[in-house]
């Protein structure tokens, strides 16, 4: 595996962190995501002349976003890491196959969404399968409804804004998780989720529903009025 | 349009997927609902407030890790 050639198969130092950190409250560069969609393509074009500087900008560019995505999907460090770098490794040496079709970046979420999804089947191999079919209707109809007051998020610091929301989803289902992260903190498309995960387009739809009914559920301990953590 | 079908059909209409006429009737069934009206408030907020997130800085042993790996994986295509 390419994660163990740069530590000689040791155990990785890894620092003592606490709760597993990769979300935060505010997005103040979030605009900038479409002017980086403006050069992409001539970084791409670079890239594949065989220009390594042109490579290693598209890696500075993503890299947190593609490590906080293998994160979200893996909720486990180790796993994320090196589900990051095989991904960029494998976009590196497949780049000549990459279309053009859709942008870089997607193409690039999917290799990082298949790699983190292969390291979590691996360690979860009885917990997690995308195949199965979910329950019916029956569990949609929400509980615990309470005012949440006008703009629930700005009562939080941007930390603890952090931790909440780290903690909510890592307590959702792995298989509604990547569907969630897919869609709405990496913002691909249904057909490109489902294309990601090789699944149908009513099953992205049907989970990523109930994704988000079961994280309003959970965000609500946190954001009802008055209501404490 | 009843409770049930509404929350079937929240991730549509917040995604603004949602055939006009069945956005009419959620829009509707909404006005006199104030539970439902409150549930698809607040799912909006749940997304809203993850879609707004920002990655966290990458830690300099995992960036020092990656950027090792592909300068080698460079060198050895070159070669």
């Amino acid at each position: 595996m390419l994660c163990v050639n740069f530590m000689d198969g040791k155990a990785r130092p890894w620092p003592v962190i606490g709760p597993i950190q990769l979300l935060s409250a505010t997005n103040p560069h979030r605009f900038l995501s479409s002017i980086a969609k403006e050069d992409e393509h001539l970084l791409v074009a670079a890239a594949k002349r065989g220009d390594a500087a042109a490579f290693e900008e598209l890696v500075n560019r993503y890299e947190r976003k593609i490590f906080r995505l293998t994160m979200n999907i893996t909720r486990n460090r180790e796993d994320a890491e090196d589900a990051m770098q095989d991904a960029f490794l494998k976009s590196y040496a497949h780049l000549k196959d990459f279309q053009e079709d859709s942008r870089f970046y997607t193409w690039l979420v999917r290799i990082a969404a298949n790699e983190a999804l292969m390291r979590l089947r691996k360690r979860r191999p009885n917990q997690f399968s995308l195949d199965e079919p979910i329950e019916g209707d029956e569990d949609l109809m929400p509980r615990e409804l309470e005012d949440w007051g006008p703009s629930p998020e700005q009562r939080f610091a941007q930390t603890e804004m952090r931790d909440i929301l780290s903690d909510v989803i890592d307590k959702l289902e792995p298989d509604f998780r990547v569907v969630f992260v897919l869609r709405d903190i990496e913002e691909l498309s249904t057909q490109e989720t489902a294309k990601a995960l090789g699944i149908s387009v009513p099953a992205v739809k049907s989970r990523l529903l109930r994704a988000r009914l079961k994280l309003r559920q959970k965000l609500n301990r946190y954001f009802r009025q008055g209501g404490t953590n | 349009m009843n409770c049930k079908s509404v929350i079937r059909e929240i991730s549509d209409y917040i995604d603004g997927a949602l055939e006009p006429e069945l956005k009419q009737e959620l829009e509707q069934h909404m006005e006199h609902c104030e539970d439902c009206k409150m549930v698809v408030d607040q799912t909006k907020q749940t997304v809203d407030v993850f879609c707004d997130s920002e990655p966290i800085e990458l830690p300099i042993d995992v960036k020092t890790r990656l950027h090792e790996a592909l300068r080698r994986k460079i060198s050895e295509k070159r070669q």
